[in-house]
């Protein structure tokens, strides 16, 4: 592996903050400080050569573009970072008194005796498997992207990182303006918040909080977008409208549904199974239905809409925003029954004792719901927004392609559809598949980030 | 289904006249019931028409419910892909189940060196999606010379993360003296895996199985790209064929096929609606 000029100071940055990682990691276990960051720091110099190796640092050729660079130094944090997670964990728990032992993880009395052989015998298939067709094609997946290949063809050529390089593209406009003016937005929310806190106006801080909460998720969409070249950008934001009209209007819709059907009426079993079951239909299937009814010259829909209006239906497949709206409307359909179960059984749970004493002390419905049932279904919510999120992103793919198959001139090609797109050239759609790694670490990243602050409270 | 109901509830609404606050309610859910079921009634209408009678947006249903079942079962291969269908869920959830259980079996009643960095290294792959990976599985399946075959549907599925960590939980949640009482009783871990946790775990296993069959049902992805011929092709790909379905589109056949294809998970969902209402969250993922 070449070392160019640039790469000693990265080094020396990453085994800095490796040492303070570990330092910290072994202070908070109540270990020595020193020795964790001894054991740290060289972990987080060694970890840059897991990316740094098989890139044959070619992103710090002198002759190579910023954004080159960018991507190259991206590669080399996530080495650094891997490593050094790694390490914090594994080293501290072997650290601590106990040794190996504090790696098992649960001291069970009746264990079966035969210990380490027996029991890889046992996980062998699982590991087997995951290890074969989930860790290999990952890395595969690493390796390919940097490779120029068509599928079927033996010949691949390195082509560094051109492959991302291909789908960024930052232009200056939304590259700074938008993502500084959310940034902004958020300092000053938290401003505002903490001036509340202060002020000890109680009432206002958790909605600025909220607000502010919201703003961090707008700015971190926004930044990823304005990174984008033109092309993969409109991939990203067809991703993140599906992605969230699917959840926002699924959970708000699902969740009136839910209210309705928990009412104490008769036939409520009946009403149940006829909302539930359309989520027993599966994706590609909810694209064939949707084509049809929808069909421009021969969908029902647009038969009863010219019947019932002045106008005329307008033709999905050449019309983008109807297309995106379609597919959202099925994706919707598709998934509201999963969300009208999970809500109904939540609200199975919501104490009526404290909603009828909210009732006495005269808190009106919309009341009762924002501040008693809606913050005590959190943690199902939480649960919802990660499937639904997951669906969007990976089970759409068959809507769509039934659906639309990506048209009207891509206005529906998602993160999904243009892996499957670019399947012919493997590199480019192994570029693309990590893009979409990114984005699902993001949301796991949001979720245990939540589910440590938020849900607990709800019970 | 949706006649029968409006009756019902309506008759119900009348007799309870004093109670008139939930009239509205009723309607409403009516409503809603009807929009949610519209596409599949539309459906069911549509695979028993005509192209003729469809394009003139019949809402009765027509006569052509035999013939076009039997373009689609006979013509068209339906029976086929429903087969492969069949036979890959069932392997999947099969083979999830086995591995599930013997891994639930090593975690749980074993102690070994390194024991949670192994139960780490499986639980990571829930961050994993196969379809994050899906074009270089395809191509270590098509060197494995297992593409375009049930093989290559299905060994890339017979474990997860999902079924390892459910029989962990659901073994450690087991009292801890059931397997000091099995050592006393001299019993190896095989015969207490057969003898004591199989059967006291049919509950689990059986929901892991309809979910996980249910999940290779209703795969699309892979099937799509790994099988090439329409020999090994599974039912929610084949149904393509019947979109384009060469001159002049019938959708009285594409309607059919994908009511058909529905009815498995349709019917098992019917069958198991309890179960579900309570709520096998975890078993839902891979």
């Amino acid at each position: 592996m070449p070392i160019y000029p640039l790469m000693p100071p990265l080094f020396a940055a990453v085994t800095l903050i490796g040492a303070f990682v570990g330092w910290t990691v072994w202070r908070n276990a109540g270990l020595s400080g020193r020795r964790g960051a001894l054991i740290v720091a060289p972990a987080a110099f060694l970890g840059p050569f897991l990316t740094m190796v098989p890139l044959q640092s070619c992103t710090f050729e002198p002759e190579r573009s910023g954004l080159d660079l960018g991507v190259g130094i991206a590669a080399f944090a996530a080495g650094a970072a891997v490593l050094t997670g790694a390490t914090a964990w594994i080293g501290r728990a072997l650290s601590k008194p106990g040794g190996w032992a504090n790696l098992d993880d649960r001291a069970e009395s009746g264990s079966f005796r035969g210990g380490a052989p027996a029991a890889l015998a046992l996980l062998l298939p699982t590991l087997a498997v995951l290890a074969v067709f989930l860790y290999w094609p990952l890395f595969e997946t690493l390796r390919l992207s940097t490779q120029l290949t068509r599928r079927g063809n033996p010949i691949e050529r390195f082509s560094c990182v051109d492959n991302y390089t291909e789908l960024l593209g930052p232009s200056v406009e939304v590259w700074f303006v938008v993502p500084l003016a959310a940034l902004l937005l958020v300092a000053v929310g938290a401003e505002l918040a903490r001036r509340a806190d202060a002020l000890g106006t109680g009432r206002l801080a958790p909605d600025l909080r909220r607000l502010r909460g919201w703003l961090t998720v707008l700015t971190v969409i926004t930044g990823a977008a304005s990174l984008f070249g033109p092309e993969y950008r409109s991939v990203f934001v067809t991703t993140m409208i599906l992605t969230s009209a699917t959840v926002l209007i699924g959970l708000a819709v699902g969740l009136g549904i839910a209210l309705l059907v928990s009412q104490p009426i008769k036939g409520r079993a009946i009403y149940r199974t006829l909302l539930i079951w359309p989520f027993a239909v599966s994706p590609p299937i909810a694209g064939i239905l949707f084509f049809v009814m929808f069909d421009p010259l021969t969908g029902i829909v647009g038969h009863l809409y010219e019947a019932l209006t002045p106008w005329d239906m307008p033709n999905y497949r050449t019309d983008p925003v109807l297309a995106r709206g379609l597919v959202i409307l099925a994706s919707v359909w598709k998934t509201l029954g999963f969300t009208i179960l999970f809500y109904i059984a939540g609200l199975q749970n919501v104490s009526t004792n404290m909603l009828e004493a909210a009732r006495l002390d005269g808190a009106n419905a919309w009341q009762r719901l924002r501040f008693f049932i809606v913050p005590a279904l959190t943690p199902i919510t939480f649960f919802l927004v990660v499937t639904n999120v997951t669906y969007a992103f990976f089970e759409v793919f068959g809507t769509i392609s039934y659906l639309t198959e990506g048209g009207p001139s891509g206005a529906t090609v998602d993160a999904m559809f243009s892996v499957w797109q670019s399947a012919e050239w493997i590199g480019d759609g192994a570029a693309r598949s990590l893009v979409l790694f990114v984005m699902v670490l993001a949301v796991t990243a949001w979720q245990f980030r939540a589910t440590g602050r938020r849900v607990h409270y709800g019970g | 289904m949706e006649a029968d109901t409006k009756t019902g509830t309506a008759q119900a609404v009348r007799r309870n006249k004093p109670r008139r606050r939930t009239a509205h309610i009723h309607i409403a859910l009516i409503v809603i019931c009807a929009v949610l079921c519209a596409p599949v009634v539309y459906a069911l209408l549509g695979s028993t028409q005509n192209n003729s009678q469809l394009l003139n947006f019949r809402l009765s249903p027509g006569e052509f419910f035999g013939e076009n079942l039997s373009v689609v079962w006979n013509d068209r291969d339906l029976w086929r892909y429903m087969l492969n269908s069949a036979v890959m869920s069932a392997i999947i959830a099969t083979g999830k189940a086995i591995t599930g259980i013997l891994a639930g079996l090593a975690f749980v009643y074993f102690r070994f060196p390194g024991r949670s960095i192994v139960f780490v290294l499986v639980l990571v792959t829930l961050m994993m999606p196969t379809e994050v990976s899906i074009l270089a599985l395809f191509g270590i399946v098509d060197d494995l010379g297992m593409s375009d075959s049930l093989a290559g549907l299905t060994i890339p599925f017979l474990a997860s993360a999902t079924a390892a960590f459910l029989f962990r939980q659901h073994f450690a949640n087991l009292p801890a003296n059931l397997s000091e009482a099995a050592q006393l009783d001299g019993a190896n871990p095989l015969q207490f895996l057969w003898r004591v946790l199989i059967p006291m775990s049919w509950n689990v296993t059986g929901a892991l199985f309809v979910i996980q069959f249910l999940y290779g049902w209703n795969m699309y992805l892979w099937p799509l790209l790994s099988v090439s011929g329409s020999e090994n092709q599974v039912v929610q790909v084949g149904l393509a064929s019947l979109q384009a379905a060469g001159e002049g589109q019938s959708y009285g056949p594409l309607l059919m096929g994908a009511l058909v294809a529905s009815l498995p998970p349709v019917l098992v969902f019917l069958a198991l609606q309890r179960p579900f209402m309570t709520g096998f969250a975890l078993t839902r993922d891979k």
